[in-house]
């Protein structure tokens, strides 16, 4: 994944509240293979699906993302051109999803200064670095945590930083198993007919 | 003074960054169909997974319930799992295994879900694990693929928030509705962030399975996580169960867990307390598991924007009373309502009646299935004229082709009354599985109380 510190788009505002990831992408897209790209599949179903149309930054409503944990939901996002989506709240598990894509949620609480700039101008620049939205006159800040922001704007992968951690987690499982033997599943367990 | 979630936590942070973000060594990865991106991303990188005897796969999302109803794309989405699983030797619960069912309803029914334990899985009510005190989230296919090759997830410590339920539960109430009840309070996004612990006398005196279904819809309103402190109940539920500690480990084991209760001073980042008595059954009326009002209320006035849409899409009217609401079908099943006391509390209601409207009964387990047969429910089911049928996620979300058709309206046992969620256009109640079974018996959203007069 390539990361990225600042990005200008085309933003549009989609205030629906509680959008959640069956509506990002129903479940009877899910099987496809990814490398077919997601993007045809964003909010399929939903009657405005069309003011997505060449956005690359989405101003949404409250709870964005919340419900199930597919991650298809941002392969949707991404596939269709987005970078960023600004909203109040995100579910949990989609911005986390969100952060391993590079897509960035950013948390804003109160939306309709940008929404008001968004709907005059169209444009949207984020600074990632500064924690900043600048649309026209308007400069807001988002809220991201570190960890997470760090992650976009160097592209890490989770599995490759873990992997300089190799050693750790082998000593350390050895010694949880030794401290509770229990936790295992038991090695005779077969499933029951009861 | 430590919490359930901390002590459960604190044995399984492997180390912390100065970030402040934790590698945290999962002791249970629970795959399923939908797990095929995860698996792309290691065949793509050429890994093995880390610890396959860690590991456990089932099919449920697609698994299909009535034979002769999975198509080619069905078939290869099981088949894909089962290769998977087979490549890397992990042990899958497949089409035809005894133990396969919904993978939240089989980790605790073969005793792979146990107390102190760090649970990870590709799906969101992974939360339902947490009644038997298990950390258990659900996570993304980046994270999944990670699980897979590390056996560990890197995860910011959350908040954890405290929701006491103290008091009696009425006649016809269940953990669904208390359920319900506290995400309607505080919404859908009320518990963001936050591990929630639930405590109180109301909480002790569940049953596994109700503690299952109170954890199980944490995520419906926002939480991380739901956790129970285990209990004698706890023990009596495990013990004997597959793949659960033997006689040898069972006493050491006990007294871990019992320890892992939360301290008497322990502090938390919120609390919020609920009065059980005062719950109602209830059903949803909008698109939002937090659009739940009891079944004595009328349809609201919309308040916003959300409400609007959500009545609009509903096909319902303002100031209606939501009792009476004709309803096409039922639905009773799912990781939230297909476990057995699910199909005992149904059944009690439709025992020796006829339903109005068609209907489907998934038992959550092939194991919940062959119980159900023995103690004789789903001839109960057959009599009033519902479908009694296999396994699997089914109709709470529609991957098998088990869909609600458009426009129709279904009272249903399940999670999400998202739109869509049951089939494109359907339209979802939720509410608890009795009170499913007496809008099945009225043919619209009805109080099961006045059905249970005399029965319970």
């Amino acid at each position: 994944m390539t990361g990225w510190r600042a990005f200008t788009g085309r933003a549009v505002v989609f205030a629906h509240d509680n959008v959640d990831t069956d509506q990002l992408i129903p479940a009877r897209f899910m099987s496809a293979p990814r490398a077919q790209g997601y993007g045809r599949f964003l909010l399929h179903d939903h009657p405005d699906r069309d003011t997505l149309s060449g956005a690359e930054i989405v101003i949404a409503g409250r709870n964005f993302g919340c419900g199930s944990s597919r991650e298809a939901a941002v392969y949707a996002l991404v596939d269709a051109g987005i970078r960023a989506v600004i909203a109040p709240g995100f579910g949990d598990i989609f911005a986390a999803n969100a952060v391993n894509n590079g897509l960035l949620p950013a948390v804003v609480a109160d939306t309709a200064a940008l929404r008001a700039a968004v709907d005059a101008g169209g444009e949207i620049a984020i600074d990632l670095e500064k924690g900043t939205l600048s649309a026209g006159e308007i400069t807001e800040t988002f809220t991201l945590d570190a960890a997470a922001r760090d992650k976009i704007v160097n592209g890490w992968d989770d599995i490759d930083l873990t992997a300089s951690h190799t050693d750790t987690i082998a000593t350390f499982i050895k010694t949880y198993h030794g401290t509770y033997p229990w936790s295992r599943p038991n090695p005779k367990g077969e499933p029951t007919c009861a | 003074m430590k919490t359930l979630f901390a002590k459960v936590w604190d044995r399984h942070e492997v180390l912390r960054r100065d970030d402040g973000v934790s590698l945290l060594f999962v002791d249970r990865h629970l795959v399923h169909e939908g797990s095929h991106h995860a698996f792309r991303k290691l065949a793509d990188r050429g890994l093995a997974v880390s610890r396959p005897d860690l590991t456990f796969g089932v099919t449920d999302h697609y698994a299909p319930t009535r034979p002769g109803h999975a198509t080619d794309a069905i078939r290869g989405m099981m088949a894909g799992l089962v290769e998977n699983t087979a490549r890397h030797g992990i042990r899958c619960f497949g089409p035809d295994d005894p133990g396969q069912g919904i993978v939240h309803v089989i980790g605790p029914e073969q005793g792979l879900t146990l107390p102190g334990l760090v649970i990870n899985c590709g799906d969101s009510h992974t939360s339902t694990h947490g009644a038997f005190g298990a950390i258990a989230f659900g996570i993304g296919a980046t994270e999944v693929a990670h699980v897979l090759a590390t056996q560990t997830v890197w995860q910011k410590r959350p908040p954890v928030m405290r929701l006491t339920i103290d008091g009696t539960l009425a006649s016809g109430v269940t953990a669904k509705d208390v359920a319900l009840g506290w995400i309607a309070q505080l919404g859908a996004d009320g518990a963001r962030g936050h591990a929630v612990e639930y405590a109180g006398s109301t909480v002790r005196a569940m049953s596994m399975e109700a503690r299952m279904t109170l954890c199980n819809l944490s995520i419906e309103g926002g939480a991380r996580c739901g956790m129970v402190a285990p209990d004698a109940v706890t023990l009596e539920y495990i013990r004997g169960r597959a793949f659960a500690p033997g006689a040898d480990l069972w006493d050491a084991a006990c007294a871990d867990w019992l320890s892992l209760a939360t301290d008497p001073d322990a502090a938390f980042d919120r609390d919020v307390t609920l009065d059980a008595s005062t719950i109602a059954p209830l059903v949803t009326w909008g698109t939002s598991p937090e659009d739940a009002l009891p079944i004595t209320a009328d349809v609201p006035a919309p308040k916003d924007d959300h409400a609007r849409d959500a009545l609009a899409y509903m096909g319902l009217t303002a100031g209606r009373p939501l009792a009476g609401t004709p309803i096409d079908r039922v639905f009773i099943g799912s990781c939230t309502n297909g476990r057995i006391e699910d199909l005992r509390a149904a059944a009690a209601v439709l025992s020796g009646r006829r339903a109005r409207v068609p209907g489907m009964v998934s038992p959550g387990s092939a194991a919940v299935k062959r119980q159900a047969e023995d103690e004789g429910l789903d001839r109960i089911f057959a009599d009033a004229g519902l479908e009694w049928v296999d396994p699997g996620c089914s109709m709470c979300v529609g991957m098998n082709g088990d869909t609600v058709a458009r426009g129709e309206r279904c009272a249903s046992s399940t999670n999400r009354n998202f739109k869509g969620r049951q089939g494109q256009g359907a339209r979802t109640h939720l509410m608890s599985p009795a009170m499913v079974a007496a809008a099945a018996l009225t043919g619209a959203l009805a109080d099961v109380r006045p059905l249970l007069r005399g029965r319970t």
